[in-house]
């Protein structure tokens, strides 16, 4: 396998980045960089740690990196991750109030304590850790649920202060969507598979309304509509395919969507394969709404679509 | 009327679906069965998940129907989780 860590690679402008990954010979990963400067999304940094953690430390090769910011890497923990001795010599700085360093969870335990003690790393207000602790707890306990990931979910976050906001990395090295989807439903490709997932009511652990006792198929369309009521970025990679919800407009009234498809978004079916998911967020502070005012949005547009879903399903009468 | 207290069991963010299932399972669950009401009192939580809620009620609703509201009663919620129990209790009683 190949990745190129490149000059830049966020939520907006990530698709070459994805587009360069190459997923061929899994038994040995090549990181090379962008020699002069490298600021990337902690989704970046989640997948290429991701990556390492299935490959024999001897068969990891990663160039020196020379660029100035490469020390962003270091604090992250990536080196510490691919076991490498990066060479550089940085001060540790307190991680306080600007990120939290790549992290694997493996246990429902785990996870319990990250989420505890990664909101005083971010200086956050209730107010604004509310939808990012909500975010985190969902997304790793899919991974931990469904993925099959031997490895656990890998987890990053950053907060840009310059514009005020957090960027989430969560990515696995599992079976992906398209396989946990179609437990229950058929989806013929990795696209299909990821807009199932985010429709609301749709788990692959039943094809029942209202999901089992333990799944109801709503987690990925809550955090859809975190970002899009936010106006953020919200992108899942999972097979050959991705899924980005665009930033919504500032002017337009807030209407969340059950289909992901009525949602201005981008999508890819043709990207190098990913074996799992990775999912990057993007919450900025100064839009945050109110968790409550989202939550009013969520309860009509999930009621309306088990309506829709019932009456899709309905038998006509036949007239003869 | 057995009172389930929440947060010594899952603390401040109510999150842990493992958690959720064994306090359906080994509380709420045999005290309906006993014909007793059941109420889940959230005081000391800020927030929760529709996950956890979910767990935590879906299945009861299932078994009991949506009789079973008039015996379930959420106590010292938080307006945001007072907004996420009604989404679940809503869309199950919908399916």
């Amino acid at each position: 396998m190949k990745i190129y860590l490149p000059h830049s690679a966020f939520l907006g402008n990530i698709d070459p980045f994805l587009a360069a990954f190459d997923p061929s010979h899994k038994e040995k990963l090549e990181i090379t960089a962008n020699k002069n400067w490298i600021f990337v999304h902690p989704v970046v940094l989640a997948m290429v740690a991701a990556l390492g953690l299935t490959v024999y430390r001897k068969n990891i090769k990663c160039e020196k990196i020379v660029a100035r910011s490469g020390h962003y890497l270091e604090r992250m923990g990536l080196f510490k991750f691919l076991d490498i001795k990066s060479g550089m010599k940085i001060t540790e700085h307190d991680p306080s109030g600007r990120f939290v360093p790549l992290t694997q969870i493996k246990t429902s335990e785990q996870l319990t304590k990250f989420l505890t003690e990664m909101i005083p790393l971010l200086h956050l207000e209730p107010r604004h850790a509310e939808p990012i602790k909500y975010i985190i707890s969902e997304l790793v306990r899919n991974v931990l649920e469904h993925a099959r990931a031997p490895q656990g979910a890998i987890v990053s976050a950053q907060y840009h202060a310059k514009n005020k906001t957090i960027r989430i990395g969560i990515v696995d090295r599992g079976s992906g969507i398209k396989s946990t989807i179609n437990q229950s439903w058929d989806a013929s490709n990795d696209l299909e598979a990821i807009k199932l997932a985010l429709m609301p009511g749709v788990t692959g652990t039943t094809k029942r309304e209202g999901g089992t006792e333990q799944n109801a198929g709503a987690g990925l369309f809550f955090i859809k509509s975190i970002a899009y009521v936010n106006r953020n970025f919200f992108m899942i990679y999972s097979g050959n395919a991705m899924y980005k919800l665009l930033k919504r407009s500032g002017a337009k009234k807030i209407m969340l969507h059950a289909n992901p498809n009525l949602d201005r978004h981008s999508e890819r079916n043709n990207l190098p394969y990913w074996d799992g998911t990775a999912v990057g967020v993007d919450i900025s502070l100064d839009t945050t709404q109110e968790f409550t005012a989202l939550l009013d949005l969520i309860r009509d547009t999930y009621s309306e679509a088990v309506k829709e879903r019932k009456r899709n399903r309905y038998k006509r009468a036949k007239f003869i | 009327m057995v009172t389930i207290e929440l947060f010594p069991l899952v603390g401040g963010f109510a999150e842990n679906k493992d958690i959720a299932r064994d306090i359906r399972r080994d509380q709420i669950l045999p005290a309906l069965k006993n014909g007793e009401s059941v109420v889940l009192d959230f005081s000391g939580i800020e927030s929760t998940t529709q996950s956890f809620v979910h767990s935590l009620i879906s299945d009861v609703m299932r078994e009991y129907g949506s009789d079973v509201m008039d015996k379930l009663v959420f106590k010292n919620c938080s307006e945001t989780i007072q907004k996420i129990i009604s989404i679940v209790v809503d869309y199950m009683q919908q399916t």
